[in-house]
């Protein structure tokens, strides 16, 4: 039907690109590399858009598959294939990318090729976990990330970057490797495969399903990350390097998101409904909990990690919620993160180029320096406030109406976030941006140049088109959202 | 698309293409450019709103959608426009105000260097308000409620470079968001229960589903239509500002005096009324929140009303008599009363707004001092400002023949008629209220016009006594102002045209807004805009009394509130024209009363210690606590030191001599033997 494997393609284009910029060597050719990088993003973007284009919104299943033999012996294929949900991801992915080579451009002057090849391989790597339809596959995919991210942290990093990139690798490592345990009980308890699909329909008994709800969770909700097990994030968001930054908050987290979304929902629902209770309840803790933490943090990069699980705690309670508003307005607020936390410490990043501090005591008055800049982080820190007409309201309303139709108090507690984003969000803004210039270092800023605006602006028409049109991403996760539900109301514990 | 609904369409996009030609391309733009584009757009706005308004009083109402925002799951939301009497009423009133306030910025701030910038917001806001007013379902109004927030907020804090105006829009946005929580949460049930979001659904079915309970708190059913009601009404009470909500608006006069009279008097803050007027089908069906919509409007009209007697500050007596008017029309709409709380809005937002530009004019002409004991006199000097401000005085008061002395008039008789529960009270709080407002009203006008010219004289007890209060303040903002003191001994001297234009235009319907009341309150108006249940008879039972306007003008001359507003008026001339020693003595003699007063009873030193601070102190105690020492100390850090521990402990045992690993096999072989043969061993 399709005439290119546009899913392989996806994965493939950035990762070989990846090969060629490093092919490139030394920092010698590091224009060359910059422009190969570059080149490599934008066609990996270029690719995701035919696939949106050729989507069918009304087709339920996945679309898309390519399955051909990889791992005979285990029955493991390299079986490709997207749903409304995977399709978005992998476009924020793409879009991403650009972002984050543009982002990187002149600001990263060591190991130039290094540093886009890791960036070029961690989106190829992701978009496969993305398209992945085998277990195996999937796992490898989903592992495989952790090595260029820890890469990225603990070479371009900041001072504590060491502590920061071991924590994140152990931290999301040990998570994960139960989950390896659950899918091979998965391979045999399905007669021998490693398909996701097959998983789907296997009969699994309650004390199963718990277990492998536990395995799966640990894995994801260290990614996502949930509440307790979150505080890996803030102390790599803080080291990490500006597009470091950007893509594990804009789609790293999302793994862990999509992860419930396609293992542990379909895979295992009675245990899913079973423990829905118990995670809910870790969603509103991190949606109230770390709104608080957010509220007093004093470096920049903290606080937007703490908002970033505060707003990625609507991801899991819409999940978890079992009903079509939440499922899509997680799904929704999942892509709205990827633009808005993002954008946010790119903006970050922006002031750290130029005054070396994080510490929200080092600004104020930025606005009087730097007005086209106060602009858009203006714009930013509204759209993580939730203000509607930016994407950042789109998932979290859609989730709290869901949470409504679930029980008052869910929707209460979660709501709290209109409250408590906004102080923590414009708190800082106001101590940053507004003011009288506090200080000689503040009053030498220049104004953003053509490239930061140009990645700034990107992301400002994305945050607006999605919270003035939603429609053309909601319209196509409308089936896979319905089928994901039809997969959760199903029993499947065995027949007696 | 008829030639219509491309005016409806027409009217909101015309303010926001100004606003984002004088914003987004405002560095190719010359100020005078940025100007003329946002006024244009501005008269565009008003003629299309008078178009519309004209075809709605010919009976043409429009419901549809224009897009589709988002489908999820069985729910549609889309944006669209609902045009009646009611939308067609706030347009004109939005979009007139706003021209008005469009062409007196030109006077306002013709030196400051965010010229275009401001010319961009205000016609952002008008945007916003009309796509509030204009909405056809909750969504939209939702949006249109953020979205003044926040132009709001960026207006409030225009002067970003001074703390108070960064404090006061901060605090404008939280408190508001509070207020957008319960929101929320209420548009959230009616799509549960309803199913969607579309007002003509939604009122369809409210009357079948009245008799739904919920259970929030286990065991106690409430009725839905209370909750929901009530729910929406806390987004009200912080739009508009009503107690204990009511903390952000007086410090929202840091902004600009043209925003003051836009937003936070005239157009934005009417906003909660003009929603809950919007949704009285809902409303009558729940007496229980429309009493508890009566009580909150009762008690911001009274105690509100107090707190303008004591203040100095031009701008923040007429604040705090915005809150008050704004508590008489909450009043009226918790007295089922809605055509007439829409009638005191729109005569509000005349007199109001000429109260507030009028304090403006003063306050330019006073190189920006705002504070009266500096002022006194102003009439010789002014005396255009003085006329337009002395009829926003009159309305505000209530005197007839003047625009608010029908609204207000109306009002209170609406409250003796209302049979609900809570009622006599707020009657009671209304008619004292009057007498309060003629005081504060009058005071203002006798305060800074007349009585010796205070602002020429350094050394007058009541000047010594500001400056001696701002030396102990240190009040920076004023500090800045006082370089202009210092080489302003030139006579203050009236503002010019662009400035008075706008004071005369509003000061005409301030006049004679009312004498419409005829239709617009007791006529048929409003058409099936608004509900009101037999069960809710006030309006029903006002229409009988009514007998034209003279009627109700010779009435109201020998009505209490008209002699009770006198006795206010009377009380003003005595204490700031006849005895201008009294102010102070008064002060003294009435100390606790008037600290309670200026301490505005206290709200906003509780919020800062208990809302703000113990914010803050919790977020710091689960920071430090749960994630640095529990989550990370102990479990995280703590099983990386427990494995470092037992390796430690692992370590020993592989020592690599010979006799330790020899010894252990013996002790082993030893142990397995002893065991082995004493199970043996029968």
């Amino acid at each position: 039907m399709y005439a290119l494997p546009l899913l392989s393609l996806a994965i493939w284009i950035p990762i070989v690109f990846g090969v060629l910029v490093l092919a490139t060597g030394s920092d010698r050719n590091a224009p060359l590399a910059r422009i190969i990088a570059l080149v490599g993003a934008v066609l990996g973007f270029v690719v995701t858009l035919p696939l949106y284009a050729g989507f069918s919104p009304q087709m339920g299943g996945f679309q898309y598959v390519q399955k051909v033999g990889w791992i005979e012996a285990f029955n493991a294929h390299y079986h490709l294939g997207i749903d409304g949900v995977s399709l978005l991801l992998l476009l924020l992915n793409s879009f991403t990318t650009v972002i984050v080579v543009l982002a990187g451009w002149e600001i990263i002057q060591k190991r130039v090729a290094q540093y886009m090849a890791a960036f070029l391989m961690l989106s190829g790597l992701m978009n496969g976990v993305f398209c992945a339809l085998d277990a195996l596959l999937f796992y490898v995919f989903f592992e495989a990330t952790l090595i260029p991210m820890f890469i990225i942290i603990g070479i371009w990093g900041g001072p504590n970057r060491v502590y920061a990139s071991i924590k994140f690798f152990l931290y999301t490592l040990l998570g994960s490797l139960l989950s390896l345990v659950a899918l091979i009980y998965l391979y045999f308890a399905s007669g021998g495969s490693f398909s996701l699909l097959d998983f789907y329909d296997t009969p699994l008994a309650i004390g199963a399903q718990t277990f492998i709800f536990f395995a799966f969770f640990m894995a994801f909700a260290v990614k996502v990350p949930m509440w307790p097990v979150h505080t890996w994030l803030p102390d790599a968001h803080v080291e990490a390097p500006t597009g470091g930054s950007v893509v594990l908050a804009a789609i790293m987290l999302k793994l862990g998101g999509y992860g419930f979304l396609r293992l542990s929902l379909p895979i295992v629902p009675d245990a899913s409904h079973a423990l829905s209770g118990f995670m809910i309840f870790l969603s509103l803790v991190a949606v109230v909990y770390i709104g608080l933490v957010a509220l007093v943090q004093t470096d920049m990069k903290k606080l937007i990690a703490y908002s970033s699980i505060s707003h990625m705690g609507f991801v899991t309670l819409g999940l978890f919620i079992f009903n079509a508003q939440g499922m899509e307005g997680a799904v929704i607020q999942m892509i709205s993160h990827g633009f808005v936390s993002g954008a946010l410490f790119l903006c970050v990043g922006v002031l750290y180029d130029r005054m070396h501090s994080r510490q929200i005591g080092d600004y104020g008055g930025v606005v009087n320096t730097m007005p086209v800049f106060a602009a858009f982080f203006m714009l930013f820190a509204m759209a993580n406030a939730g203000l509607p007409g930016t994407s950042g309201f789109v998932g979290e309303f859609t989730v709290i109406l869901g949470a409504m139709q679930a029980s008052f108090w869910y929707a209460f507690a979660a709501a709290t976030t209109l409250i408590f984003g906004a102080a923590y969000t414009l708190w800082m803004y106001k101590r940053v941006v507004f003011g009288a210039v506090a200080n000689a270092h503040v009053a030498e800023l220049k104004d953003i140049n053509l490239r930061e605006f140009l990645v700034l602006g990107l992301l400002a028409v994305a945050v607006l088109a999605m919270g003035i049109w939603p429609a053309p991403f909601a319209e196509v996760i409308h089936t896979s959202v319905a089928d994901l539900l039809s997969h959760v109301m199903h029993s499947k514990l065995p027949v007696q | 698309m008829t030639a219509m609904q491309k005016i409806y369409l027409l009217v909101p996009l015309a303010p926001l293409f100004g606003a984002v030609a004088a914003g987004l391309c405002g560095w190719a733009l010359s100020r005078r450019a940025a100007q003329w584009i946002t006024i244009i757009g501005m008269l565009v706005c008003v003629a299309g709103s008078l178009a519309v308004y004209q075809d709605v009083m010919q009976g043409n109402v429009f419901n549809g959608a224009l897009y589709t925002w988002m489908v999820s799951g069985n729910a549609k939301f889309e944006i669209g426009f609902l045009i009646d009497p009611l939308s067609a009423t706030m347009m004109v009133v939005v979009s007139f105000v706003s021209l008005m306030v469009h062409v007196y910025t030109i006077g306002y701030m013709a030196d400051d260097p965010g010229y275009k910038r401001f010319f961009s917001y205000i016609s952002l806001f008008t945007f916003s308000m009309l796509m509030l007013v204009m909405s056809n379902n909750f969504l939209q109004l939702f949006f249109g409620w953020e979205a003044v927030g926040l132009v709001s907020y960026l207006l409030i804090g225009f002067w970003y470079t001074r703390p108070t105006a960064i404090y006061a829009n901060l605090k404008a946005f939280l408190v508001n968001r509070v207020g957008d929580f319960g929101f929320l949460l209420g548009i959230a049930l009616v799509l549960m229960y309803f199913g969607t979001l579309d007002y003509a659904a939604v009122f369809a079915n409210a009357k079948s589903l009245s008799s739904n309970t919920v259970e929030i708190f286990p065991g106690a059913a409430w009725s839905l239509m209370t909750v929901i009601c009530i729910l929406l009404f806390i987004g009200a009470m912080g739009k508009s500002a009503q107690f204990p909500l009511h903390v952000w608006l007086p410090d929202s006069m840091e902004g600009p005096t043209p925003i003051s009279a836009l937003i936070h008097a005239a157009t934005m803050v009417t906003a909660g009324i003009f929603m809950v007027a919007r949704m009285s089908p809902l409303f009558e069906l729940s007496d229980t929140a429309l009493t508890f919509v009566m009580t909150i409007g009762a008690i911001t009209a009274f105690f509100m009303a107090l707190i303008a007697t004591v203040q100095y500050d031009i701008k923040r007596v007429v604040a705090y008599s915005t809150l008050s008017q704004l508590g008489y029309m909450t009043m009226a709409l918790g007295a089922s009363a809605y055509s007439a709380a829409i009638f005191h809005l729109f005569t509000h937002a005349f007199f109001k707004a000429v109260l507030f530009l009028g304090a403006g004019s003063v306050i330019i002409a006073m190189h920006h001092e705002q504070d009266m004991r500096k002022m006194g006199g102003l009439r010789k000097y002014l005396p255009i400002t003085y006329v337009t401000m002395l009829i926003g005085a009159l309305a505000n008061a209530g005197l007839p023949p003047f625009a608010g002395f029908f609204s207000k008039d109306t009002i209170i008789e609406a409250l003796h008629a209302s049979p609900l529960a809570g009622a006599g009270f707020a009657y009671v709080l209304a008619t004292a209220g009057v007498l309060v407002g003629g005081f504060y009203s009058f005071r203002l006008v006798f305060y800074a016009f007349h009585g010796k010219e205070r602002f020429a004289d350094p050394h007058d007890p009541a000047v010594m006594a500001c400056d001696a209060e701002r030396a102990a303040a240190h009040d920076h903002a004023h500090d800045e102002h006082h370089e202009h003191n210092e080489s302003h001994h030139a006579k203050p001297h009236e503002s010019p045209w662009v400035v008075t234009f706008p004071l005369i235009m509003l000061a005409i319907p301030s006049v004679c807004a009312g004498w419409i009341i005829g239709q617009f309150v007791f006529g048929d108006y409003f058409g099936n805009a608004i509900t009101v249940s037999q069960a809710h008879p006030a309006i029903a039972t006002l229409k009988h009394e009514f007998h034209g306007v003279m009627g109700m003008i010779t009435h109201g001359f020998i009505s209490v509130p008209f002699w009770l507003a006198v006795a206010g008026a009377g009380t003003a001339y005595y204490i700031y024209v006849l005895r201008p020693d009294l102010p102070a003595v008064l002060r003294k003699r009435w100390g606790v009363v008037v600290t309670i007063l200026m301490e505005k009873y206290g709200f906003d030193r509780f919020n800062d210690w208990f809302f703000a601070g113990g914010a803050r102190c919790l977020g710091t105690g689960l920071w430090k606590g749960g994630d640095i020492a529990v989550i990370d100390g102990v479990l995280v850090n703590g099983s990386a030191r427990a494995v470092g521990w037992f390796s430690t402990v692992i370590r020993k045992l592989q020592s690599g001599y010979i006799y330790n690993y020899a010894f252990a096999m013996i002790f082993g072989i030893v142990l397995l033997l002893t065991i082995t043969l004493w199970t043996l061993i029968p």
